[in-house]
């Protein structure tokens, strides 16, 4: 399934629910659902800074595409990371630099998302981002 | 003899003062805001708004340097609040009320320009455990640079400072002490008094921050003695950019300038410049004009409305509020001092404060999460931050309940 289709897919899910009490309990389910990071990697090494709450991140380049995983110490940061990992893992390093996320616009969870809050949504994007960049790199 | 309950009930209906905070009746995430972030900042009456609007409409002009009527005039009024400080906080002279931009730039001034002329290798700068990072630092930098050593009061787990240790730390070495008058963090009101009744054995001057005290109760720098004080106009219902450094006279006129320029001059030519007089000596280069004069207005108001009223609300709030958010399964509170302001900082058991932080958000609630510019304390207790809800006296008992019901839903939805 490719980035736009998976963002479609989660936009869908997220219309779902009316009030904001129903999308938040439904992104922090995702975050529950998230799969557990190594914990070799939930070290400062693996931190992304700036956000108020911690977040790990991991990557790694098996078949040709990228695999993530993550965790956050707050519930709500782990289900907007369960998104980002959900949309960008499985996928080419191309693909990801490449990326123009949109779903994040139509959730209707936008003005809480919003990047110059403190959520450090900018920085985890970002960081997948760098890995792909990375990859690439790597691979040419 | 009257009852202080009452006369603060008669002065002025809480209807009454909140009509005065335009702000405090909009509407945030579709809900009435619930203002509880008043130690980040405080909201601004209508007449400090009002006075900013008319200076720009009316009224604007530099200062210190005009003949024309205008700027006379603007000088007059900017004067105003430096009288309207003096008296607020009984200050011996005018000249010894500098502005600032702030109660970071006040600490910055003292730390470096009582630093200079002051402190050499070898020698001690105390602070507290419950100090804001402007009071930390502005210290560190300062001692680094001089090779000197900055020394730590110790807290006790209810976040009260522990005095028999600074008694054992004061020594000849010893240069300052600054300290905050009232936490930021956890509302504690430490002891000032003792702790600079303690440094005049020594002769150490003492440096207060009053960024979260100025607002909650009467402070009067003589009877207090302290040598420097601190605090910023936006946590006082004034405006942001504005703030405060008292200090006494013998050692403002010790000290070097903080920063050369215009109106901190006698005269200048390229071989030397000779300084001017306090307060100017510390006011280098066009001042917040606007914004000193609202500072005014909020003085008056704060004035008019009394630190009888302020005191008997705010502990009433804080009372109040404590007992319904103990009542909370898994609630528990940071800072217990015996002696507090209305802060309440809080984590729930097993919940992160940014989640919780972040559900009031949607409830039209404004609380601070996070570490609140004070890492070490957070350090103390090992969390990585707390939920902080800080009250002012415009703050009502129904918003501790719209604030208590909030919690329970946050906990409710964030461990479903
Ligand atoms: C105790 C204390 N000191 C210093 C400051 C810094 O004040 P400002 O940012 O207005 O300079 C604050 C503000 O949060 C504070 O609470």
């Amino acid at each position: 399934m490719s980035i736009k289709d998976k963002e479609s897919e989660i936009v869908e899910e997220f219309a779902m629910f009316e009030d904001w009490d129903g999308k938040y309990e439904y992104l922090i389910d995702l975050g529950k659902d998230l799969p557990a990071i190594s914990a070799e990697y939930k070290t400062d090494d693996y931190k992304i800074k700036g956000c108020q709450s911690q977040v790990w991140l991991h990557a790694e380049l098996i078949g040709g595409r990228v695999r993530f995983t993550a965790d956050s110490d707050a519930i709500i940061t782990k289900g907007i990371i369960a998104l980002l990992v959900r949309v960008f893992d499985d996928e080419t390093p191309d693909a990801i630099a490449e990326a123009d996320l949109q779903f994040i616009n139509e959730i209707g969870l936008a003005q809480h998302l919003s990047p110059t809050r403190s959520n450090g949504l900018l920085s985890m994007i970002k960081q997948m981002k760098m890995y792909a960049i990375a990859f690439k790199v790597q691979n040419t | 003899m009257y009852n202080l309950k009452d006369l603060a009930n008669t002065v002025l209906s809480s209807a009454e003062i909140r009509e005065q905070f335009p702000v405090l009746g909009i509407s945030v995430n579709g809900r009435p805001l619930v203002y509880l972030d008043n130690g980040a900042t405080s909201q601004k009456p209508k007449c400090v708004i009002d006075s900013l609007a008319k200076y720009y409409n009316e009224q604007n002009a530099n200062i210190h340097r005009g003949v024309h009527t205008l700027s006379q005039e603007a000088t007059s009024l900017f004067e105003s609040t430096r009288s309207s400080l003096k008296r607020f906080l009984n200050a011996e002279h005018e000249h010894e009320i500098i502005f600032t931009s702030g109660t970071t730039q006040g600490i910055n001034l003292v730390a470096h320009s009582f630093g200079k002329a002051f402190i050499n290798k070898g020698d001690e700068v105390i602070i507290s455990a419950l100090e804001h990072h402007s009071n930390i630092v502005p210290w560190q930098m300062m001692c680094e640079d001089k090779g000197a050593v900055l020394r730590v009061i110790p807290m006790n787990n209810a976040g009260e400072l522990d005095l028999s240790v600074l008694a054992s730390m004061l020594s000849n070495k010893t240069k300052i002490i600054a300290i905050t008058h009232v936490s930021n963090a956890l509302g504690t009101i430490n002891p000032v008094e003792e702790i600079i009744a303690l440094a005049k054995q020594y002769k150490i001057p003492v440096l207060i921050d009053g960024a979260q005290a100025v607002q909650h109760q009467q402070v009067d720098v003589r009877k207090l003695d302290c040598d420097f004080y601190v605090f910023s106009a936006h946590k006082m219902f004034g405006p942001t950019g504005v703030g405060v450094l008292y200090g006494k006279e013998k050692w403002l006129n010790a000290m070097p300038p903080y920063m050369g320029g215009g109106d901190m001059i006698k005269t200048v030519t390229f071989e030397k410049t000779e300084y001017n007089e306090l307060p100017h000596k510390f006011e280098a280069g066009t001042p917040n004009i606007a914004d000193v004069i609202a500072f005014g207005e909020s003085i008056r108001f704060m004035e008019e409305i009394g630190f009888d009223t302020i005191r008997i609300r705010e502990e009433e709030l804080l009372q109040y509020a404590t007992q319904k958010l103990s009542e909370i399964d898994g609630l528990r509170i940071f800072g217990t001092a015996a002696k507090k302001t209305g802060v309440i900082s809080f984590n729930i058991e097993g919940l992160h404060p940014y989640d919780v932080g972040t559900i009031l958000d949607q409830l039209g609630i404004a609380v601070r999460t996070g570490h609140h510019c004070t890492q070490p304390i957070m350090d103390y207790y090992r969390i990585p931050g707390t939920v902080r809800a800080s009250f002012a006296f415009y703050n009502t008992m129904e918003e501790v309940d719209v604030l208590s019901a909030g919690i329970k839903k946050a906990i409710k939805m964030l461990k479903r």
